[in-house]
């Protein structure tokens, strides 16, 4: 019989206490082996991975912590197989059959557990505080909202995970990034970490875990934090986390992978003795006002590039030398003018969904906006939930009828414009508002489609209004 | 000398001094469709090609190039691994710039590609050296700790593990993984998830 290790005494802070558990030992390179909780797998950053087993004869080593699901190149509309897309059908196929190979649990289009890999993952009840997850895919830091160390891996790591259930990693320092007060109405999670990545940068996280702390981390519900940490990676931390707390322990009672009776007791136990404690110790802190900050739009092509939705589009004066390239370079793809407000920007569509923000909360911000109202003539507007089950809920809410009503396309669970692997994509210069995660150019598959990111809240009211509008003007529809 | 160890790397450059590249941009998702990394090179900064006629990767004068100069946060956005197959199968066999993001940084290294650090304005230098004279050789030396070209030497930075694990050529991790297995197991057996958080 184990005992559970309890941490919570003392100088160490969750991220040491989860690494230290998961460490294997070190390597020659002096690189720490880190044994990894729960592994989750998709179709596009994992086929090279297991033709790189075949090669070695190599097998899986922990098929049962392994999950894989199907999001960035599936249709959001007509799913029947074979897909119109021969590419999309072949990496599809390639999923089936590497899954049934080596024996791993696959969440295929007919499942109706499917959707965004780190939407599914919190929901199934795998995403637990206190483990180690990898995803090949960068906004695996969305886990870390339980008290995970959860990371993105490139292919070869992939390989190297399914074969020893293990990465070789350098630790990285850990800063307490403290945000106080309340947020304003009208103001949500996607804001603050939209805020955050404004003030620090998005190369300011090198280095770091994040750990976000403080009343407004504390006030969120778990969605809301899954919001803020799925954006670390475009802060350029390598993970973020939230300690866990009641809220977490409620969360993940009676899901399906979640254990229950006595062994959740000791479960919620060992889960609530890792939070960082008030001793804990941190490599750098930073503490922002949450009252101040405001509804954040990006303006640029990286998602530091924000304005408070009061303020206008920044001048290359206002930047620092270094950085005054960048912002010439972002204001002449994006087509935008110095000093004019960011509100009143027009829009040509308007996209709700991505693993940044396409939970049930979202889509309920964004349908209370929608409701009794219309999309602007002239604006394509989509609602892609994040999961069959987010979907499955958000229509016995009457969600889907809102938003059809209203304008929107309702469409199946996928990643869908978030990075145009699929096909749902920006036309030429199309000026899209976003809930997604990145403003990158290209980022929504038309070389010069231009990307907006904003909460779900404000992509309603700029669908709804046909420009940047501050959802806060918006008073709800009666009735 | 093993045929893996990677402890110089001579060649021509490339110069694309620009600050957070993403990985979107070196290799646009929808070439992300395909089930081997075979083919990407020549869709490798493809949009970017297409929108600007005098992209160094247009230009004749810069093919055959090994060496890549870039700037600040290189790399930075998804993990797509296919980045740096990409620039690999292009010809690009190693990676300067000011700075990288990390998961990019860990893939370059896990391929065997050292992505070495040097100061902006050595950077600066560089590049306008490879701008006047495109056939002027560059060796990045991983054991010295430094790029040279011309009569021009710049301190080059590369984090120890990683520099270890080039020059020793032991830079797919995937055996030395594999060889702990025993460990893997032990340490395993200590952690409270997969023990049924310490019940009987």
């Amino acid at each position: 019989m184990n005992q559970p290790t309890a941490f919570s005494s003392g100088s160490r802070n969750l991220f040491d206490s989860v690494w230290n558990q998961h460490t294997v030992g070190q390597l020659p390179s002096g690189q720490t082996q880190l044994f990894i909780g729960q592994h989750l797998v998709h179709e596009v950053t994992s086929p090279q991975a297991f033709e790189m087993l075949r090669d070695r004869g190599l097998g899986v080593m922990c098929p049962e912590r392994t999950l894989a699901t199907v999001d960035h190149i599936i249709p959001t509309d007509d799913q029947a197989r074979p897909f119109a897309d021969g590419l999309a059908e072949e990496m599809m196929s390639a999923i089936e059959r590497n899954c049934i190979e080596f024996g791993i649990e696959l969440l295929g289009l007919d499942d109706p557990r499917q959707g965004i890999v780190h939407v599914v993952g919190p929901e199934l009840g795998l995403t637990q505080p206190g483990i180690t997850l990898v995803c090949g895919d960068s906004h695996t830091s969305t886990h870390g909202a339980f008290g995970a160390i959860a990371l993105g891996i490139g292919t070869s790591q992939v390989a190297q995970v399914l074969a020893t259930q293990t990465l070789a990693m350098n630790r990285p320092q850990v800063r307490r990034i403290e945000v106080t007060g309340s947020l304003a109405d009208g103001v949500f999670a996607k804001d603050v970490i939209l805020a955050i990545i404004r003030q620090l940068g998005v190369q300011g996280g090198v280095g770091f875990a994040y750990e976000y702390t403080g009343n407004v981390f504390d006030e969120m519900n778990m969605e809301e934090r899954m919001t803020v940490c799925n954006m670390s990676i475009e802060g350029g931390a390598r993970c973020g986390y939230v300690n866990p707390d009641a809220k977490t322990v409620e969360f993940l009672r009676g899901l399906p992978a979640v254990p229950e009776g006595e062994e959740f007791q000791r479960a919620a136990e060992w889960w609530l003795s890792l939070a960082s404690g008030p001793q804990a110790t941190f490599d750098d802190d930073v503490t922002i006002d949450g009252t101040a900050i405001e509804p954040t739009v990006t303006w640029g092509i990286n998602p530091g590039q924000s304005v408070g939705v009061g303020e206008s589009i920044p001048a290359v004066g206002d930047y620092v030398v270094e950085e005054q390239a960048g912002v010439a370079e972002a204001l002449e793809f994006m087509g935008l003018e110095s000093g004019r407000p960011i509100c009143g920007q027009a829009i040509d569509v308007a996209f709700i969904g991505s693993c940044t923000n396409s939970r049930l909360s979202d889509l309920r911000e964004a349908a209370a906006v929608a409701s009794g109202r219309r999309v602007a003539e002239g604006v394509r507007a989509l609602v892609v939930p994040g999961s069959q089950q987010v979907a499955e809920q958000a229509e016995a809410e009457g969600l889907d009828r809102i938003f059809s009503e209203a304008g929107f396309q309702w469409r199946a669970a996928g990643c869908s414009m978030c990075l145009a692997m699929n096909p749902d994509k920006l036309q030429g210069r199309e000026m899209c508002a976003s809930s997604s995660n990145r403003n990158f150019k290209g980022r929504q598959g038309s070389p010069t489609g231009r990307t907006l990111l904003m909460s779900p809240a404000m992509v309603a009211a700029a669908a709804i209004q046909g420009h940047v509008t501050d959802v806060r003007d918006l008073v709800p529809v009666a009735g | 000398m093993s045929d893996s160890q990677v402890i110089s790397i001579c060649g021509t450059a490339i110069p694309l001094l620009l600050d957070d590249i993403d990985t979107d941009r070196i290799i646009p998702a929808r070439f992300l469709r395909c089930v081997t990394f075979d083919g990407l090179g020549e869709h490798v900064f493809e949009d970017d090609r297409q929108q600007d006629t005098g992209h160094p990767f247009n230009q004749d004068r810069f093919a055959g190039a090994a060496v890549l100069v870039a700037g600040r946060n290189f790399g930075c956005g998804s993990s797509r691994e296919h980045a740096p197959q990409a620039l690999i199968r292009w010809g690009v066999r190693a990676i300067v710039a000011e700075s990288y993001a990390e998961i990019f940084f860990g893939n370059c290294t896990a391929l065997g590609v050292p992505a070495v650090t040097l100061e902006r304005d050595r950077l600066e230098e560089l590049t306008a050296s490879v701008e006047a004279d495109p056939s002027i050789e560059i060796t990045v030396d991983l054991e010295a700790g430094s790029v040279g070209w011309g009569e021009q030497t710049a301190t080059a930075e590369l984090p120890g593990s990683a520099r270890t694990a080039l020059i020793s050529g032991e830079w797919d991790f995937l055996s030395q993984l594999l060889a702990n297995r025993e460990a893997i197991r032990e340490t395993a057996s200590t952690i409270p998830y997969l023990s049924g958080f310490g019940g009987a």
